[in-house]
């Protein structure tokens, strides 16, 4: 199926494909920089390089490692809790 | 009375009654033309009052027809379709007529125009969804479901009080429409408390992830559309700018994407997901603008075909595999890649990425709230997104369909693209989010209010993509914390699942114990004694009173006896008997 070549494509040449998504971010960054006109933004901090960037990472980054660390503090348990 | 109007839900019902009687060929057919019937009645419908029942002093209106119930009636049908044709390979009857009821309670609920028939269809919907988690006939789904109705029963109860309060307090009002957020009384939070437990708004929300994970593989994708959105369709109706679901629906978007982190089993992943992004159109309800009540009836709209697309696509792998939890699925491509394509396109419309659904809808909600300088709730919305981003665009798609393989032999064996029906009903919700962030009039002139709003500008392209890519890189980071877990979370609804088994200890222990020590002194202070006294009197009646009557009857017995040898029957007897008695008494009277 062509929808399995595809995908098998780029796991074939992951090296490549990490590269170019990596390229993919550098260049927002760049557009961000470059070419975006920034006077619709909401507030000043959004005026900062990369702003939003920065944003999506540290979000994504404080939620998996809050999350977590709720999770493990008593939240997560053994599947079979309720059948007792 | 309804001379050219046909209720939607009417359709329904009666579609549902009568499908028993349609059997082989004509089924499949049927299972479409129902919906299709109901949905082209909602696009044929004209804004106006119709259906209006008097019933003893009440003006029940079954037909108010107006912008806002046009575009969740025209979705609500829309979905009932591809949910239908996703489903249509069972051959039980009861899950179809159990999700056509339940589509009829939404539909009532949409186009009702008092708190009376808003109150009847809203208990029709909690009464047939139940069926769709107890047709799954799991080891856990009669328990399930018995808490889905009781949960919904108690939200039931608090509409109830707050419109009967209502009625008491205006002096005979039961018209639902604004109810007056200015100046909110108790009746305002009673049926607030019992429209947002339906919206599952935190702490009364865990009834959602609980049954939808429990309920059927067709059950699901129908539950997922319908519940919170009709409530959410209430809150639009009746509490636009009420300030408090500013705040919750915040902590709704926050609250869905910290559990569906912690969550191993896809559709309970995605139930948590529906409370993140229900968290967004109740704070676009609080927010209260044109632009935001736009927004949120813009993301109910897309949301139902998205949520229903992931449901379907994760569903699909359930009833291929019989799996649903990460940790005994991964590496799928090869086996389900349609399934994999779908449910892709599904996250990928969720996480608003641009040319999907999500994007054109969710952006008018935070757009809102940044206009009106709710800088804040407008940060935090968006840190949510990158959250949705994180697991149904990424979490899902990768642990089921790439990552470590954890399928057992007999998984992998099972594991291919589902039946055609499936696939056809995933393509359509797939065409359609992709149609709606593509071309956005089709669903922006649907919107209750003018929109002025353009989602594709520069900045809101890069904002997003920038948010987006970048959540993906603290992804593929950070996957290893990722990783499926074999755990279960504890939600709120631990207290009424363990305040259930401590009644039930209760029950059993203390009040079992003092009931048994009430028994054995009853014994010993009442019993034993009336025994001893019911013994006396046994043997009083048996020797005194029965012994003075049966003496009594014996010696008239043996008179008779005696009278009966005297009396021989011969008249020379009895004359010679009766001269002698009476010279006896002539001598003896003499002599005296």
């Amino acid at each position: 199926m062509i929808i399995v070549k595809f995908i098998d494509f780029f796991r074939d040449r992951l090296k490549g494909t990490i590269l170019f998504c990596y390229g993919v971010l550098a260049l927002l960054v760049f557009i961000d920089l470059a070419c975006i006109d920034k006077s619709v933004a909401h507030t000043k901090m959004e005026h900062l390089p990369g702003f939003w960037s920065l944003f999506g990472f540290i979000a994504c980054v404080a939620i998996i490692i809050i999350s977590k660390w709720f999770g493990h503090s008593g939240i997560m348990t053994r599947e079979d809790y309720y059948d007792d | 009375m309804m001379t050219d109007f046909m209720h939607p839900a009417l359709i329904m019902i009666i579609g549902a009654l009568l499908l028993p009687l349609f059997r082989g060929p004509a089924r499949k057919p049927y299972l479409v033309i129902v919906p299709l019937l109901s949905f082209i009645n909602v696009m044929q419908l004209e804004a106006g009052t119709y259906g209006i029942i008097q019933f003893l002093d009440w003006h029940l209106i079954f037909g108010r027809v107006d912008r806002l119930s046009q575009v969740f009636g025209y979705i609500m049908t829309l979905m009932c379709i591809i949910g239908t044709i996703y489903g249509m390979h069972e051959d039980e009857d009861a899950q179809h007529i159990a999700a056509w009821l339940y589509v009829a309670g939404a539909l009532g609920v949409i186009y009702c125009g008092d708190y009376i028939t808003l109150f009847l269809f809203w208990e029709l919907m909690a009464f047939a969804s139940v069926f769709l988690v107890w047709f799954r006939r799991g080891p856990n789904s009669r328990a399930t479901g018995y808490r889905y109705i009781l949960v919904h029963t108690a939200g039931g109860l608090f509409l109830l009080a707050g419109f009967v309060l209502r009625y008491k307090v205006t002096g005979g009002d039961l018209s639902f429409g604004p109810i007056g957020v200015d100046s909110p009384q108790l009746y305002t939070y009673l049926i607030m408390i019992g429209f947002i437990l339906n919206a599952a708004v935190p702490p009364f929300h865990a009834w959602l992830p609980d049954a939808y994970g429990e309920a059927t593989v067709g059950g699901a994708v129908f539950m997922c559309a319908f519940t919170t959105k009709t409530a959410v369709y209430t809150l639009c109706r009746g509490f636009a700018g009420m300030d408090i679901l500013i705040p919750l629906g915040v902590c709704m978007a926050l609250y869905g994407v910290v559990y569906a982190v912690l969550e191993n089993d896809t559709r309970r992943l995605l139930a948590y997901h529906i409370i993140s992004q229900v968290g967004y159109m109740v704070a676009g309800v609080g927010i209260g603008t044109e632009m935001a009540i736009n927004g949120t009836c813009a993301h109910a709209f897309a949301h139902i075909l998205y949520k229903g697309l992931l449901f379907m696509g994760c569903g699909s792998v359930l009833y291929m595999t019989g799996k649903s939890k990460f940790s005994e699925l991964g590496g799928l491509y090869k086996k389900m890649p349609l399934a994999f394509v779908f449910t892709l396109i599904g996250g990928l419309s969720i996480s608003a990425f641009p040319l999907f659904s999500g994007f054109v809808s969710k952006s008018m909600i935070v757009a809102a709230g940044f206009h009106e300088h709710m800088l804040w709730p407008a940060f935090l919305l968006t840190l949510a997104s990158a959250g949705t981003f994180l697991h149904t665009g990424l979490k899902v798609p990768y642990f089921i369909w790439f990552g470590k393989n954890n399928c057992s032999e007999e998984t992998w064996e099972k594991a291919a693209d589902p039946p055609w029906n499936m696939n056809v009903a995933m393509g359509a919700a797939a065409f359609l989010c992709i149609f709606i962030g593509c071309y956005t009039p089709y669903l922006f002139k649907m919107l209750p209010y003018p929109v002025h709003y353009e989602p594709y500008t520069a900045y809101h392209l890069s904002e997003s993509l920038q948010i987006l890519l970048f959540t993906a890189l603290g992804f593929f980071l950070l996957i290893k914390k990722l990783a499926p877990e074999p755990t279960i979370s504890i939600d709120m609804d631990w207290p009424y699942r363990m305040g259930g088994r401590a009644f039930l200890w209760l029950v059993k222990k203390p009040i079992q114990f003092v009931d048994n020590c009430v028994s054995e002194i009853y014994n010993l202070a009442g019993m034993r004694p009336l025994m001893i006294i019911s013994r006396f009197w046994s043997w009083f009646d048996w020797h005194a009173i029965d012994g003075v009557v049966d003496g009594t009857a014996r010696s008239v017995r043996n008179i008779g006896g005696v009278v009966r040898k005297v009396q021989s029957g011969q008249m020379q007897y009895n004359i010679f008997y009766g001269v002698t008695i009476a010279g006896v008494l002539i001598v003896a009277y003499m002599f005296s």
